[in-house]
């Protein structure tokens, strides 16, 4: 296993956007790379992604890996996890990180398989074992009731994907650079039984959750559809966006991909505020990974007043508003 | 259409409790049932039958008792169910489970050739949303995760949305392919009594490892490549903050302040 060396970093590109993950990864990948004394690399995929090279470097990448084809253009997952299992065969690396978004769960997935190795899922700390140098994964199971470390000791590289906005961005430094490596393809590889007919831009304004730092939350509590109304405003005014638990959703006041919690979405705001949400298991798996959470509940009794790092009882119509108030001071 | 639901029998996810001292689970008096995700898998497999025709088979790997879920399954609406059973499985990861389902669709399609293959998104005892594509390179064959809606069935091919981040992709499969579901893909009904009655006579079809020709260098929790080395509760300290005030007003104005002091807004 001596051959298999350095630590990579998927930087994903969707619609020609580098997503915010990949400086995550950077970051997370830096702390592993250096434990071992070893590169950092970037594997970047897609159509027109070249570009992207200067800006991991800035960001703490040695080496870039471009795979760079236009029929790259869209995720299709047998194309993808081809390509990328080919890098992996032809440039040996030691660890791999991907982010947990949807498209990288599922690459990550689908490459583990072609490539002949170990994956953890949805990791929130990576670390490196000084003993034998393996990867310790960190993760959370069980919706969020128990935390897992796992490793992949005989086969490499050890794969692992992980939790978007569980580290912090890396810091750009300007003008570092590195060496840029162009993946010799093979066309073959592109051909898939799948087709890619278009994407749909989500119907819902605002800021996507996997990226706000704030996530104004409402739940059974508002009453009425209506009530998310209110908690756009707030949102609005702290530069955030608006999620729910699940009896929000069910009634079709909110659209799912806004639910928070085991059968929805995990996030990992700075701020996750909580508007009439009782706080079961289920949903609190989605959530708990927020740096501070507050909840506004009429009950005392409500199991989010224990689970939140700030409990406001009283009825979010008359707390919000005055919230919103005292803001503008 | 020969279509296939994968399952697995997890507990539920209202009792899981941790022992605080060992961070291990309180497995004693947990009921088990359906992992959650996988009801809307099976749910739309049935639906799908009843709109094209055809069957809907199941499949789950896991120990006897897992036999509890596929006459659960029989009763939402399915028509054949195999399990695979062998010490050689236990302890799998997600690499190893996949390789024996993988195998276990092998065999299933020497009777009958299976078009598509519906996995719920992730399960709800080890949240990792593998088995799904997993599967589907094994087999080679084409797959969609986070699956939200199924456009169209056609003869050779079906078309589904996606959800991304950022909204929907619509992609084209042709058979055999496999999809992995979110909750939004369906609504799991209630179980007739029919179905009740349906669940009890059934067949089980029970396979080991040699059944279905599987590598035993693949499987089980000495040959899998990745390992739980160690698990505890997590942090989770209690300590909420009451915000005090005379009223709401005076306690939104108090935790805006808080808020702005600890850098948090």
């Amino acid at each position: 296993m001596k051959d298999w060396k350095n630590v990579w970093i998927l930087a994903e590109v969707s619609r020609g956007k580098l997503s915010p993950t990949a400086y995550e990864l950077l970051n997370a990948g830096r702390a592993l790379a250096d434990a071992l004394g070893e590169k950092l690399c970037a594997v970047l995929l897609g159509k027109n992604v070249k570009k992207f090279a200067a800006d991991l470097f800035e960001h703490g990448a040695d080496v870039v890996y471009v795979c760079d084809a236009p029929q790259l253009e869209n995720y299709i997952d047998d194309v993808y996890a081809k390509t990328l299992a080919g890098m992996i065969k032809q440039y040996k690396p030691n660890k791999f990180l991907l982010p947990a978004t949807n498209m990288g769960r599922s690459l990550s997935a689908k490459t583990a398989i072609f490539a002949g190795t170990g994956l953890t899922a949805d990791a929130t700390e990576v670390l490196i074992n000084k003993e034998d140098g393996q990867l310790h994964a960190t993760r959370p199971t069980f919706g969020g009731n128990l935390m897992a470390t796992i490793t992949c000791a005989h086969t490499r590289p050890e794969m692992c994907s992980l939790r978007p906005m569980s580290y912090a961005k890396a810091e750009r430094t300007l003008g570092r650079s590195g060496e840029v490596v162009e993946f010799a393809f093979n066309e073959q590889d592109f051909t898939s039984l799948a087709k890619f007919l278009k994407f749909i831009k989500s119907e819902g304004e605002g800021l996507d959750l996997s990226e706000a730092e704030v996530i104004v939350a409402g739940g059974r509590g508002l009453g009425k559809p209506e009530g998310f109304a209110l908690l756009e405003k707030l949102a609005k005014r702290l530069g955030g966006a608006v999620a729910a638990s699940r009896a929000p959703v069910d009634s079709g006041w909110v659209e799912y991909r806004r639910q928070i919690g085991l059968t929805g979405r995990t996030v990992k705001p700075k701020l996750y505020i909580a508007c009439g949400i009782s706080g079961q298991i289920q949903h609190m798996a989605g959530c708990s990974g927020a740096d501070v959470i507050v909840a506004i509940n009429k009950d005392p009794q409500a199991p989010i007043m224990k689970l939140a790092h700030y409990a406001v009882q009283g009825d979010l119509y008359e707390v919000v508003p005055a919230m919103l108030e005292a803001l503008e001071k | 259409m020969h279509i296939l639901a994968c399952v697995k029998q997890t507990p539920k996810s209202d009792n899981v409790k941790i022992d605080p001292a060992t961070g291990c689970l309180i497995r004693s008096g947990a009921e088990s049932a359906m992992n959650p995700f996988d009801e809307y898998a099976l749910e739309e497999a049935v639906t799908l039958k009843e709109q094209v025709g055809g069957t809907v088979s199941v499949i789950t790997m896991g120990p006897p008792a897992a036999e509890n879920v596929l006459r659960d399954s029989i009763a939402r609406g399915a028509d054949k169910v195999y399990q695979l059973g062998d010490m050689a499985f236990a302890g799998s990861d997600t690499w190893s489970t996949s390789y024996a389902l993988s195998k276990g669709v092998e065999k299933i399609n020497a009777g009958q050739k299976v078009d598509l293959i519906i996995c719920g998104k992730q399960t709800n005892d080890s949240d990792t949303g593998h088995i799904g594509p997993q599967i589907s390179a094994w087999l080679g064959i084409p797959n969609a995760a986070f699956v939200r809606r199924v456009v169209e069935v056609g003869e050779n091919s079906i078309t589904v949305e996606r959800l991304t981040e950022d909204g929907t992709e619509v992609l084209q499969l042709p058979y055999p392919c496999v999809i992995s579901v979110v909750k939004e893909i369906s609504n799991p009904r209630v179980r007739s009594v029919k179905g009740r009655m349906a669940a009890k006579r059934a067949e089980v079809v029970k396979w080991t490892a040699d059944d279905i020709g599987a590598d035993k260098t693949k499987l089980g929790v000495k040959n899998c490549p990745t390992r739980v080395v160690k698990s505890f509760a997590p942090k989770r300290d209690s300590n909420a903050v009451e915000v005090e005030g005379a009223n709401g007003k005076e306690k939104a104005a108090k935790l805006v302040e808080l808020l702005k002091e600890n850098k948090y807004i």
